[in-house]
């Protein structure tokens, strides 16, 4: 059995390639280092004790939880579910409701969203000053029939909600639903049609076809860019100021720097607290991406080793049922 | 042999469809009784596919009608005058007929149990113990006991297709639809999906299979229908539609396959 090893070559121990270019660039990057810690230690003005004292303040923790951190989930609630919504409505054989998902996109991604904000926040109430949820011309139907009640069953004072929160993760949602329905489309155009087809052929109703079997294969492609969306919405709820919403992070901040002129340290402050969510959401959206990945990326050729470890591990190493 | 008064399972009438002006069925007329295997031969091209899509509505007929059990597919007769259905009435048409595609199409999110298991309780409400029982009993039936757990992506393309199989069956439809059921498969695989089919017809199941496994045919069917170019050119039991065909058409596709299965 064992032949002559020693002719055979044997385990490989071979020099790596040299990368000069790597050390030049560690020599260039330390530098530019020490200059930044210098100036942050040399320049009285940076003042990082006092940016962390400002990023522990009532108002600006106020402004994180209530303006970036619920604006960002309640905004994007809205744009996902709406969206989802809009872009099946794209793909719907009613002309009619792919006309109306059409002239919903190209309407919201016209409009900037600061400009959008400003709108809700101060044109709206100009126009309406109350906001009657009642029966369609109720009012007018009222009047003609000589009706006492007009129809009319809740009342909004629109100056009032006009510059909530509430009312900002609404501009801010219905904006991002017009990004949404594109990306929720791509997803559920990216399942193959023989999915649909051998859901319908068990005699699935073509709503149970989208719930159970398309969303959840397109979720694998629509999940990476709603992470984007979702990162790019934290920094958006910046412009909640546009209604006004003075509980948002950055204009707190703003004001503690315009109060004690200590500007730049405020806005490090702020700073900090962007990269500190965005970072936790980073980590989520990996989590989701993993998640939703299940029984995908192999392809029945390929081996599934690996991938079979990884299912066990996520079901507690479970064989049988 | 069977009692000619009773109506057959399928009955497809001067079946016409079209796609963009091409017509691709040009009449097609057949019936299928109950506890029938009728294989579909014909060229590639020649509207096999397109003829067992129309069946169970996943492409609408421009002519002729199909019945299946006595109902008439995709439509209302009111008096005359056809109504189309509605999708939850085509819906519930589909579910007593089962179909069976060349690229298995399993659910690739769900294990094969889920896969089994997703029908009978989206569509049929079953209860959850009950059709569990029922899916691993049919997944035995069909030798994959022990890849209940298995996503479709870990299972070979033999295992996937005799799933597909258990999953079309846990909806216990009147008619299989087979569309080559095989022929994305590994020759050494074509075997175990073969024999499942095999007992499937042993079982009583009506089937309609197309196919280009001559054997099977042989052996399985008690009819065979060739078709070509959109209509039926020939059919009967296999030994004189395989043995001994009347058209040359016929003649010269067996022998094309004959030269195939050589190589
Ligand atoms: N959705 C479609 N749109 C346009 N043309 C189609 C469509 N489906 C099928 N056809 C055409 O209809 C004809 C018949 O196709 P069909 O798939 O029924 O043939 P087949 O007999 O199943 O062939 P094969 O043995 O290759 O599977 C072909 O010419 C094909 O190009
Ligand atoms: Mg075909």
């Amino acid at each position: 059995m064992s032949e002559d090893t020693q002719d055979r070559p044997g385990r490989i121990s071979a020099r790596p390639v040299p990368h000069p270019g790597r050390w030049v660039a560690v020599a260039v990057i330390a530098v530019l280092l020490a200059m930044m810690v210098s100036s942050f230690v040399t320049n009285p003005r940076w003042d990082f004790p006092f940016a962390l004292r400002v990023m522990n303040f009532n108002p600006v923790l106020r402004g994180l939880m209530f303006g970036t951190i619920i604006g960002t989930i309640g905004s994007m609630v809205i744009g996902v579910v709406v969206g989802v919504v809009i872009g099946i409505m794209r793909l719907s054989t009613n002309p009619v409701l792919r006309g109306v998902s059409f002239v919903y996109t190209w309407f919201f991604r016209a409009i900037p969203r600061y400009v959008l904000l400003t709108i809700l926040g101060t044109g709206l109430g100009y126009l309406y000053s109350t906001f009657d949820i009642g029966a369609p011309f109720g009012k007018q139907i009222a009047h003609a029939l000589g009706l006492s009640s007009d129809l009319t069953f809740l009342t909004l004072d629109v100056n009032q909600f006009s510059s909530t929160l509430a009312m900002g993760v609404i501009g801010l949602g219905l904006s991002e639903a017009a990004y949404m329905a594109e990306i929720a489309r791509s997803g559920i155009q990216s399942v193959d049609v023989g999915q649909r087809e051998a859901a319908q052929a068990l005699g699935m109703s073509s709503g149970k076809t989208m719930r159970r079997v398309v969303l959840p294969q397109a979720m694998r492609v629509i999940i990476p860019p709603t992470g984007n969306e979702t990162i790019a919405m934290v920094k958006d709820t910046s412009l909640l100021i546009a209604l006004p919403v003075n509980t948002e992070l950055f204009y707190q901040v703003s004001v503690i720097g315009s109060r004690t002129l200590k500007i730049m340290p405020t806005y490090v402050a702020a700073t900090a607290w962007y990269l500190i969510v965005c970072s936790v959401l980073m980590v989520g959206q990996s989590f989701l991406e993993k998640r939703f990945g299940r029984g995908f990326g192999v392809t029945s050729s390929s081996g599934p080793g690996a991938f079979k470890a990884r299912m066990l591990a996520l079901r507690g190493g479970g064989g049988g049922l | 042999m069977a009692n000619e008064t009773t109506q057959p399972l399928v009955h497809a009438v001067n079946v016409t469809k079209a796609f963009h002006g091409n017509e691709v069925l040009k009449g097609i007329d057949m019936d299928v009784r109950k506890g029938e295997v009728v294989c579909l031969l014909g060229p590639s091209g020649s509207g096999k596919t397109t003829f067992l899509r129309c069946i169970n509505q996943l492409e609408t007929i421009d002519g002729g009608r199909i019945w299946v059990d006595g109902d008439l597919m995709g439509f209302d007769d009111r008096g005359g005058t056809l109504h189309h259905l509605t999708d939850k009435q085509v819906a519930a048409q589909r579910r007593d007929i089962g179909m069976v595609f060349q690229r298995f199409n399993l659910f690739p999110h769900m294990t094969a149990l889920q896969n089994v298991m997703e029908a009978p309780i989206q569509v049929k409400g079953g209860r959850k113990s009950q059709v569990k029982e029922r899916a691993l009993e049919l997944l035995g039936s069909v030798g994959l006991a022990d890849k209940c757990t298995a996503y479709p992506a870990q299972l070979s393309g033999g295992q996937q297709q005799r799933v597909a199989i258990a999953r079309a069956l846990a909806m216990e439809p009147k008619l299989m639809l087979f569309d080559e059921p095989t022929s994305a498969l590994d020759p050494e695989l074509v075997g175990e999906v073969l024999r499942v089919m095999r007992d499937l017809a042993k079982g009583g199941m009506t089937m309609i299979v197309v196919t280009h496994e001559m054997g099977f045919a042989r052996d399985v069917a008690d009819r065979v229908v060739f078709m070509d170019g959109g209509v039926v050119v020939e059919q009967g039991p296999p030994s004189e539609v395989i043995d001994n065909p009347e058209h040359q058409r016929t003649r010269t596709f067996l022998s094309r396959m004959r030269q195939e299965e050589q190589h």
